[in-house]
């Protein structure tokens, strides 16, 4: 079984729960003044945005195949079972390549700590594994976001739309974007005009680099024979030219 | 005894005044951790350090796996005479490729974890290794230079032995590393402008990387030909700089048909920093390249300098395009490196430069170097198991 949330714009009422939950289940400090700094950093792992009159929320979209986990050089991003994509701090070398190819730049960085880590959310992976709810589902008092069975979520925000088809932009963000994430967003508008990226790839991300990768053994093999091979041709020439003695 | 002080000159002051500022910033990145010392932001998380240090520099050092192959696989010997200082200049490049990684890592400490950290899908796991693996294969084809220098007899003998499969790994690991670099993009299709955005990444990084070997092979040559007072192996030079100009050719050509198929020019009309910065590298390639066809240009050894250098920039340009200026749109963010992300890559540069011109002084990495004249004795020594037959 595979959790995820769902995020109802249309419910959010942007009072900012949810930050003040996911910074208590982090033990990140919470005011007024980050309360108002409406991007994701290294202390403020989701954030709501404010697009008009409407709101946004913005967190890890926990990717089916996610991008991050792919480039990590050292594999301390994984995709759990569970759903949620985590992180192990003690793997972490600090090269970023998961901020450079998240399409979603979610992961943030500590740039001022001398021995920095990388953060993001983790979809609250020990509370779910205990049964609980992510903390910014269970603090959010409106039902917008919300937290469960991902199969039974996107079934939910199906229902959504069809008993309601004029309070919604007809569409799920996260069903087919970068080949299906963990978090889906159900909005009234376009997506872009709520500030989520469009123009990101229908098929996961990490397929593009694979394929070049899957070569390296065949370039390795093909690449010794040849250049062994020519090694020895041209080896070869070089001793029949000296024991014919200098050629004129 | 009196103790020698080393001249004053504006070149040794500017060197000088470079490495301070580079101590200082260092001191500052120590102390304050990236973003005391980066302009890096979470939008824009790699800069000057990667774009430069880690995409130009291993770029620059290809020179030494080119002409390994040209020297000892394909058995072109006459080239012979600039082979060491095109693997004393890789050597020495992937060497301060290391030292920037150790700045840009967010955990310095941590750079051995690819290692023994697993993720074979990661085209940065694939970089750590090949990187890793290429630069003790260079040690090991630079280490004869020093027993050669102490006449140590028998652990030459040692090298010479593995010196064939060492070349051939080289030569194997440089093409998958080269190439990588460029797949390091292939994953951010949404964020790189798609005047530098192709699947054809990898090749195209690879290709550009031999051209700016043999650019710097030709490049060093000059440099040192006036540093050390030697004559310029100028018709060597010459038809080396025919290969380049083939080279680019394919290289832009390729540029071109790749740009057609993705349906890319269109862009070329629209007023943007991308177009004029794709513009200045494209031109810096272009212009050269022509030039090189005129047998004129080739033998004139200060117009075949000014080509090399316009290639050398045009590659810079192209490296730094694809890093920087080709992904600030797509991340939404503007980055201008901040002074002391400059300091180190100058000291580095510096650093590099300043360690070449020691290591040639003292080590024989000149053929005509006063310290071994006798052919035959380069014939005997050298790792090159075509002479020893």
């Amino acid at each position: 079984m595979s959790r995820a949330i769902l995020y109802d714009s249309t419910l959010c009422i942007g009072c900012k729960a949810c930050e003040g939950g996911c910074a208590e289940r982090w033990g990140l400090p919470y005011d007024d003044k980050i309360a108002a700094e409406e991007r994701l950093s290294a202390h403020k792992l989701t954030t709501i945005e404010t697009h008009g009159e409407r709101f946004s929320r913005r967190l890890c979209m926990h990717c089916a195949e996610p991008t991050c986990a792919s480039v990590c050089p050292v594999g301390a991003l994984q995709k759990t079972s569970l759903g949620p994509v985590v992180y192990d701090a003690e793997k972490c070398m600090g090269c970023r390549y998961c901020m450079q190819a998240c399409p979603f730049q979610v992961p943030t960085y500590e740039w001022n700590k001398r021995l920095p880590k990388m953060r993001k959310c983790d979809m609250c992976y020990e509370r779910q594994s205990q049964g609980k709810q992510t903390a910014c589902a269970e603090v959010c008092p409106t039902g917008a976001t919300k937290n469960g069975d991902r199969d039974q979520l996107l079934a939910e925000a199906r229902q959504r739309i069809a008993e309601k088809p004029g309070q919604y932009y007809g569409k799920i963000y996260g069903v087919k974007e970068v080949g299906g994430t963990s978090v889906f967003f159900l909005s009234a508008v376009p997506f872009d005009q709520i500030g989520l990226r469009t123009n990101v790839p229908q098929e996961g991300l990490p397929d593009l680099t694979w394929r070049v990768l899957d070569l390296t053994p065949d370039i390795v093999s093909t690449g010794s024979i040849l250049l062994g091979g020519i090694w020895w041709i041209t080896n070869r020439r070089g001793e029949v030219a000296k024991k014919e003695g200098p050629r004129k | 005894m009196t103790l020698k002080l080393p001249k004053i000159t504006v070149w040794r002051v500017i060197f000088a005044v470079i490495l301070l500022s580079g101590l200082y910033a260092t001191y500052l990145r120590i102390m304050y951790g990236l973003g005391g010392a980066t302009n890096l932001t979470d939008k824009f998380p790699w800069g000057l350090w990667i774009g430069f240090d880690v995409l130009c520099g291993v770029g620059l050092a290809a020179g030494g796996f080119t002409l390994v192959a040209i020297v000892h696989i394909f058995n072109i010997e006459r080239y012979k005479p600039i082979l060491r200082p095109a693997i004393l200049t890789a050597f020495l490049g992937y060497s301060l490729v290391v030292v920037a990684l150790l700045y840009d890592l967010g955990r310095p400490d941590r750079i051995w974890h690819p290692l023994i950290m697993w993720n074979p899908h990661s085209v940065m796991f694939e970089v750590a290794w090949c990187v890793t693996l290429y630069t003790t294969v260079l040690f090991l084809e630079f280490i004869p230079v020093v027993f050669e220098k102490f006449g140590l007899h028998k652990p030459l003998e040692w090298i010479h032995n593995i010196s064939v499969p060492l070349m051939i790994a080289g030569v194997l690991l440089s093409t998958l590393h080269q190439s990588s670099l460029g797949s390091l993009y292939l994953i951010v299709p949404e964020k790189l402008y798609p005047l530098w955005y192709s699947p054809l990444l990898p090749l195209l990084f690879y290709i550009s990387a031999i051209a700016v070997g043999l650019s710097m092979t030709i490049f060093e040559s000059w440099h040192s030909s006036r540093a050390f007072g030697r004559a310029l192996e100028l018709s060597l030079l010459a038809s080396m700089a025919r290969v380049l100009a083939v080279l680019m050719s394919a290289y832009l050509w390729l540029r071109f048909l790749d740009m057609a198929r993705r349906g890319v020019f269109g862009l070329l009309l629209l007023n943007r920093t991308e177009t004029w910065l794709f513009a200045l590298e494209i031109a810096l390639m272009v212009v050269p390249t022509l030039l090189l066809y005129q047998r004129k240009v080739r033998m004139n050894p200060g117009a075949l300098y000014a080509c090399v250098v316009m290639i050398l920039f045009g590659f810079i340009a192209n490296r730094l395009n694809v890093a920087v200026t080709g992904m600030e749109a797509g991340s939404g963010a503007h980055y201008i490196p901040r002074w002391t992300e400059v300091a180190v890559t100058l000291s580095i540069v510096g650093a590099g430069f300043a360690i070449f011109r020691v290591v040639a002084e003292y080590f024989p990495i000149f053929e005509a170097h006063p310290n071994e004249q006798a052919p035959e004795k380069i014939a005997q020594t050298e790792a090159a198991p075509v002479a020893m037959a």
